[in-house]
């Protein structure tokens, strides 16, 4: 047997070789195939691609799963229109209709319109903070300022703004996925729609304390007086344990109760949609 | 000289002017008494604004099992039930009595004499523990009358009195033990005869020889008491470490005391004890130390509850100039106060005034994995691998790592050479796993 005949044998015999082998996959994958819809990678690609797990699924595919096998599923909660129009159009559905929402931080105390009247030097948690002492300044309910909540953001869309020690949201980025309301230990981060044309109204204080109270921590805080509630031409607002809350669903930001909070508690964002504070009235008595 | 066997530090005693007699605080003109001063269910407050009440009035009822009951420290007019802020700020309920006179119960016996002997029985004594609203006096809080009834496949043996007082400053039990010994031994005997135990041992650190001598002199008199002296290491007076170094046993993870077979008390709630049973006073009075480097005369006051700080700091001539820090307790367990108005409870042992150049934590540093905190680990935990799974928000670790073993002792940060805030990620890592374990369990 000279040298040619060695490397003939053994290429025919590789290429049979392979031949067989590339038979036995085939068939195996022929017997163990497994049928998917090819609309779920579509749909996993259009979907943000974040896996913020805001869904409760274990990422977004999971989630294109669940979206292409039930009509009836309502769908992510922080795609935006556009998100929204692409999975339509793979699935064919009609494009359902949402108010686009953002997550609004509850407290407007921070380092300007509080006094700190103790320091905390200890591990800056949020969580950790909360179950030592209430804040610096001594309110039980306000923000504490040590980003519990901009550590989970997975859009990068939460910072605390060094001015006022508190966190603010970015409007770009925020999908209002609500993963900071769930870390914030005291629950002051709330997901509300985002009205972005008209301003949206809350009252930017938890304090549930009597006005006596919350007023010494902190100079924006609800007092409870209800003035809003009287103000409001939509009954939205309601009180309760001293403090107010705007019902989000009936709110049209007239702004009404903007103008008459006292303390400035109540607030609108963006802060550019807020009516120029009316002229004082002329007067007849002007010497 | 006997001591617990794992872990444990030795800061300085730093036990102040220890000597001076007991002085009493005088009663403030008003003083507003917390409506839950116990570990457990809530109080509810069963006086109302416009109330004549007199010294030892029940203020306060609670029909949980784990509950403890309020008495009124002074005689005068309920002025209102509203909310305060306590020691973390956090407004809870309380009852504001303006003082009138000092008018006390009927039945409540004031004469100096010390009554011997024992007339009622273990039930009786129970009931009368738990109607006086005693709890431990250590600082926990714990209802005493709960620790009196052991579950029904436990049975104590030993009953243990804790007078280590191994927190650095605080001398409150230490002058306890000198002027009242006799009472703590029988307070002692009541409650052996509660328990139904043969052996009482008293726990004493060997930096307070004379207390060790005194309390061995008396206990002479009382069968079935014994005083031991013990190596001086913090922190000796926690219940576990304590039943390791009296009688060598180790309280399993996850156990009470009582599975060994042991009772723990302190010495302040065993003369509180002997009050409710022998003279029928209820807790509305106890022993505080004011004390601090900067503090000019340190002194023990007896004080009825509901004092507020600024009282205390009053009484030994005003808040130093460079203070920085108060602490309600000792400097290694106690917490700072935010304001001077709170007012004492029945948990309240001291109150320390620390200068500003110690109030301060100090710079940090990364982790070096020198391992100094598992060696003062006097639980024999992992501090550094709880504190940073807990930081990497990896709960399952941190409570496979043994989180709720943890006693909060804080040797592991007083160690630390890096100044890591390790008690603060293992009291976060304890708060997040309990909570998970009790949401697993309620499934």
């Amino acid at each position: 047997m000279n040298d040619s005949t060695t490397l003939i044998y053994a290429i025919v015999l590789l290429a049979a070789l392979g031949l067989v082998l590339a038979l036995i996959l085939y068939l195996v994958a022929q017997k163990f195939k497994v049928e998917e819809d090819p609309r779920i990678d579509q749909v996993a690609d259009a979907l943000p691609g974040a896996n913020c797990g805001a869904c409760g699924k274990a990422g977004c595919r999971d989630m294109a799963v669940q979206i292409v096998k039930d009509p009836a599923y309502t769908g992510c909660p922080v795609c935006n229109e556009e998100n929204v129009a692409r999975i339509a159009e793979i699935l064919g559905r009609v494009p359902e209709k949402k108010d686009p929402m953002i997550a609004v931080l509850r407290c407007k105390g921070g380092k300007i319109n509080t006094e700190g009247k103790v320091r905390f030097e200890g591990l800056p948690s949020c969580s950790y903070a909360n179950s030592v002492l209430t804040t610096e300044s001594g309110c039980p309910f306000g923000c504490i300022g040590f980003g519990d909540c901009t550590a989970v953001c997975a859009f990068d869309a939460l910072h605390i703004n060094p001015l006022t020690g508190l966190p603010e949201t970015d409007p770009d980025k925020c999908t209002a996925c609500g993963a900071c309301t769930k870390a914030c230990p005291r629950g002051i981060l709330e997901i509300r729609k985002r009205r972005d044309e008209e301003g949206r109204v809350y009252v930017g204080c938890m304090n549930k304390q009597k006005g006596v109270y919350s007023a010494k921590v902190c100079k924006v805080s609800c007092i409870g007086c209800g003035k809003c509630v009287k103000t409001c031409p939509q009954n939205a607002i309601t009180l309760e344990n001293n403090l107010a809350y705007v019902n989000d669903a009936l709110c049209i930001s007239c702004q009404a109760c903007v103008e008459a909070c006292p303390t400035h508690a109540m607030t609108i964002m963006p802060l550019d949609k807020k009516k120029a504070p009316a002229a004082p009235e002329a007067t007849a008595q002007t010497i | 000289m006997k001591t617990f066997n794992i872990g444990g530090v030795h800061p300085h005693d730093s036990k102040l002017n220890a000597d001076a007699p007991v002085k009493e605080l005088p009663v403030p003109q008003q003083v507003c008494v917390m409506v839950s001063q116990h570990l457990g269910a809530p109080s509810q407050p069963i006086v109302k604004k416009g109330d004549k009440v007199k010294v030892g009035t029940v203020l306060t009822s609670n029909e949980a099992f784990l509950g403890a009951v309020v008495h009124s420290p002074v005689s005068g007019t309920v002025n209102k039930i509203a909310d305060v802020v306590d020691a973390s700020n956090y407004p809870k309920p309380a009852i504001f009595i303006d003082v009138e006179g000092d008018e006390w119960e009927d039945d409540i016996d004031r004469t100096p004499d010390i009554k011997r002997e024992i007339t009622l029985d273990a039930q009786e004594i129970i009931q009368r523990v738990k109607e006086k609203g005693i709890v431990g006096m250590g600082g926990a809080c714990f209802p005493t009358h709960v620790k009196l009834m052991p579950p029904k496949d436990a049975k104590a043996e030993f009953l243990l009195l804790n007078g280590v007082e191994c927190e650095p400053y605080l001398t409150c039990d230490y002058r306890l033990m000198l002027d009242h010994a006799e009472e703590i031994m029988i307070g002692a005997t009541i409650l052996m005869k509660a328990l139904d135990v043969k052996q009482a041992i008293v726990g004493i650190e060997a930096n307070k020889p004379k207390a060790i001598e005194h309390m061995s002199e008396i206990a002479k008199k009382y069968p079935g008491v014994s005083v031991q002296a013990l190596k001086m290491k913090y922190p000796q007076g926690a219940e576990k470490q304590l039943i390791k170094a009296l009688t060598g046993r180790a309280v399993p993870s996850g156990k009470l005391p009582i599975n060994v077979g042991c009772v723990v008390d302190n010495v302040a709630t065993c003369y509180a004890v002997y009050q409710a049973v022998q003279k029928n006073m209820p807790l509305i009075q106890r022993m505080v130390t004011v004390t601090g480097p900067c503090v000019s005369e340190p002194t023990n006051f007896l004080a009825r509850l509901g004092s507020p700080v600024s009282a205390f700091l009053d009484a030994v001539g005003g808040v130093p100039e460079n203070t920085g820090k108060v602490i309600s307790g000792g400097p290694m367990m106690g917490k700072a106060i935010m304001n001077t108005e709170v007012s004492s409870v029945k948990g309240m042992s001291g109150i320390l005034v620390l200068p500003e150049e110690s109030a301060h934590r100090l710079p940090l540093y990364p982790c070096i994995r020198c391992g100094k905190c598992v060696e003062a680990c006097p639980m024999g935990l992992e501090p550094y691998l709880i504190a940073s799974t807990t930081m990497a928000k990896a709960f399952e670790q941190t409570e496979k790592a043994k989180v709720m073993d943890c006693i909060e002792c804080g040797c592991c940060q007083f160690t630390c050479p890096a100044n890591r805030p390790l008690l603060d990620c293992l009291k976060l890592g304890k708060a997040t796993v309990g909570k998970i374990i009790r949401a697993r369990n309620a499934k």
